[in-house]
């Protein structure tokens, strides 16, 4: 068998297919947190609450509503998005003219009072979700068989990416945006909704979080914490890539992925602080992150 | 009177000793000594965390690596190693200080919330180390720590001798955050909060300033989880997770951040909670606790003592 420093080659392509498929997850969170960023100036913690909740709107559909897979993936960001459109006009909103210290600490307490609900309801033990039967069994791709669930998650997950990329740098739309985020007040004068506009887009990153727990429900232990494991490495992944660009947060989830799934391989004590290593560097080098504008 | 000074000063002072005369007597009058003494010493944490955030203008998400870091290299040196009690505080101290310091190199070079992010991922590796380290026992932690004798004399297993050890070291880290915060170093670190360009320009060191606030911060924050350990007999994986750096922005937060006053009704405020709720809400505590993290966010942003130092102004304002 073909080996590469003692790693048979079809395990070293296992481990870094799991490494992009977290690495998706780590894109699709880490954009969702830049656009809410760039324009509520809000570092939402309670994103991976979010993210939990599209994973458990996914198992409780299939558990309790018999709503199959390919409806879930509708309805989880459908309703994790209306809870965004909530916390935005309801707690938020009365924020944005203070330290943004403060958005962080509320969705904090967010993710806390989410977390704990989930906790009394289901425990902490993990739930599973099985894919879809048109998605379930591998591929023979000659070099690894590639499970069919995890070459969708990626392709989905890039398709995401990608659509929301394509929506704010080259839509009329992602121009307004743009242009709120650079001066909101100005945007205004010339007759566009700001308040709606910002609304929406935490209700759309909330969503795009919900979609990823779907997505994630079938490879992964549906349990209240998983949001909370996962939203600290999703911000060591930000503060490498740096909040400034969208391409930058794409890039450095899926990279970073990769990377952890290498670690996995070859010194797996080590990979569950890889990403915070990798981090540390980074700042030592490059205070403002890969892809960041000055400070 | 006059060394009581006049207006808030005076009001303020004369609460002070209030409630030194009463943490004095509370375990003569049957409040049980343990409750007070697990308050004390998050009373600690939380005033390390206002040094931080409410005068240095620092908000770190990752404190509880150094309490509960320090909690583990106390209960280690005195439980393992048969180290005498003020040792292990010193060693605890100490690391955790050695933390902050690592810690602090690579946070200071961002800020505001990314500050936040940093001190938290750094404090989720930090929690991944204990995790695995040989010497703390995993998810059980380390159990049945013995309390040992303070300066090989004082036997600390006497609850009412650890208990007035324990107000000791409280009363002298009030007294030495209340010199940090009026010397002029933390003179500086307000104006560094104020406006940081404008203190560069003035040729101050700025990064130099906000290591050292951090590094003490640190050491403080870690003399709370050694005392801690030794209060409660154990050092766990629950003071070192991400939740338990949360409690004490919860805790200054409450109480009012950046009043020397604050962080001490905080903790005992969220002590008490956790308490009054463990028996009667169970596991909706942590619910509840969020809840209120929401509320003082939203709305009740000065906190218990800051409320009341506002009333106490528009009252003397009005006379």
């Amino acid at each position: 068998m073909t080996e590469i420093f003692g790693v048979p080659l079809p395990a070293l392509f296992g481990q870094l297919m799991l490494g992009l498929v977290n690495g998706s997850f780590y894109a699709m969170l880490s954009l969702g947190l830049a656009v809410i960023f760039g324009l509520l100036g809000v570092v939402n913690f309670a994103h991976g609450a979010l993210y939990m909740i599209g994973a458990y709107v996914a198992w409780y559909g299939m558990d309790r509503w018999g709503i199959n897979y390919w409806w879930a993936l509708l309805l989880g960001p459908l309703l994790v998005g209306i809870l965004g459109v909530l916390i935005e006009r309801l707690l938020l909103k009365r924020l944005y003219k203070l330290d943004p210290l403060y958005g962080l600490l509320l969705t904090f307490g967010l993710a806390l009072i989410f977390q704990g609900v989930f906790q009394q309801y289901y425990g902490s033990s993990g739930q599973s979700y099985a894919p879809p039967e048109q998605l379930s069994g591998a591929t023979n791709l000659g070099f690894m068989f590639l499970p069919n669930y995890r070459g969708w998650v990626v392709l989905v997950s890039l398709a995401v990416c990608f659509g929301t990329w394509f929506l704010i740098e080259r839509t009329q739309l992602g121009a307004l945006l743009r242009a709120g985020t650079e001066n909101p007040a100005l945007v205004q004068a010339f007759g566009v909704n700001v308040p709606l506009m910002v609304t929406l887009t935490y209700a759309g990153g909330a969503a795009l979080a919900g979609l990823a727990g779907v997505l994630a429900a079938p490879v992964i232990q549906i349990s209240p914490l998983m949001g909370s494991n996962l939203i600290i490495v999703v911000f060591a992944v930000v503060v490498i890539g740096g909040m400034g660009s969208i391409v930058g947060s794409i890039i450095t989830g899926l990279v970073l992925g990769l990377i952890e799934g290498l670690t996995k391989v070859f010194y797996p004590e080590a990979s569950n602080v890889v990403v915070f290593v990798i981090m540390a560097i980074v700042l030592m080098i490059r205070p403002a992150g890969l892809f960041g504008k000055g400070k | 009177m006059d060394w009581l000074g006049t207006g808030t000063q005076r009001a303020g002072k004369l609460a002070w000793l209030a409630g030194l005369a009463l943490l004095i007597i509370a375990p003569f009058v049957g409040i049980y000594p343990i409750v007070i003494m697990t308050g004390l010493c998050f009373a600690i944490y939380a005033m390390a965390f206002n040094l931080l955030l409410g005068y240095a203008g620092l908000l770190s998400f990752g404190h509880a690596a150094f309490f509960g870091g320090a909690a583990y290299v106390a209960g280690w040196l005195v439980h393992e190693q048969h180290w005498t009690p003020e040792l292990g505080i010193v060693a605890g101290t100490l690391a955790a200080g050695a933390a902050g310091l690592v810690v602090g190199l690579i946070a200071i070079r961002r800020q505001g919330i990314y500050f936040a992010m940093i001190t938290l991922a750094l404090s989720y590796m930090l929690y991944f180390f204990f995790l695995e380290a040989p010497f703390t026992g995993g998810e059980d932690g380390i159990q049945g720590i013995q309390r040992g004798k303070l300066f090989g004399l004082i036997p600390l297993e006497n609850d009412l001798a650890l208990y007035f050890f324990v107000l000791l070291v409280f009363v002298g880290t009030f007294a030495l955050v209340l010199r940090i915060v009026h010397s002029p170093y933390g003179q500086v670190l307000k104006a560094i909060r104020e406006n940081e360009p404008r203190a560069i320009s003035l040729g101050y060191n700025v990064d130099r300033y906000k290591l050292l606030a951090f590094v003490l911060s640190a050491s403080i924050a870690g003399l709370g989880g050694s005392m801690k350990t030794l209060v409660l007999h154990l050092a766990t994986l629950q003071d070192v997770r991400w939740e338990q750096s949360g409690e004490v922005i919860l805790m200054t937060l409450l109480g009012g951040l950046g009043t020397f006053a604050g962080p001490v009704v905080g903790a005992f405020t969220v002590i008490g909670l956790q308490n009054f709720l463990s028996d009667r809400a169970g596991s909706w505590t942590g619910v509840i606790i969020g809840c209120i993290f929401v509320l003082c966010v939203v709305a009740f942003r000065k906190g218990i003592v800051g409320e009341l130092l506002a009333w106490h102004k528009r009252r003397a304002q009005k006379s």
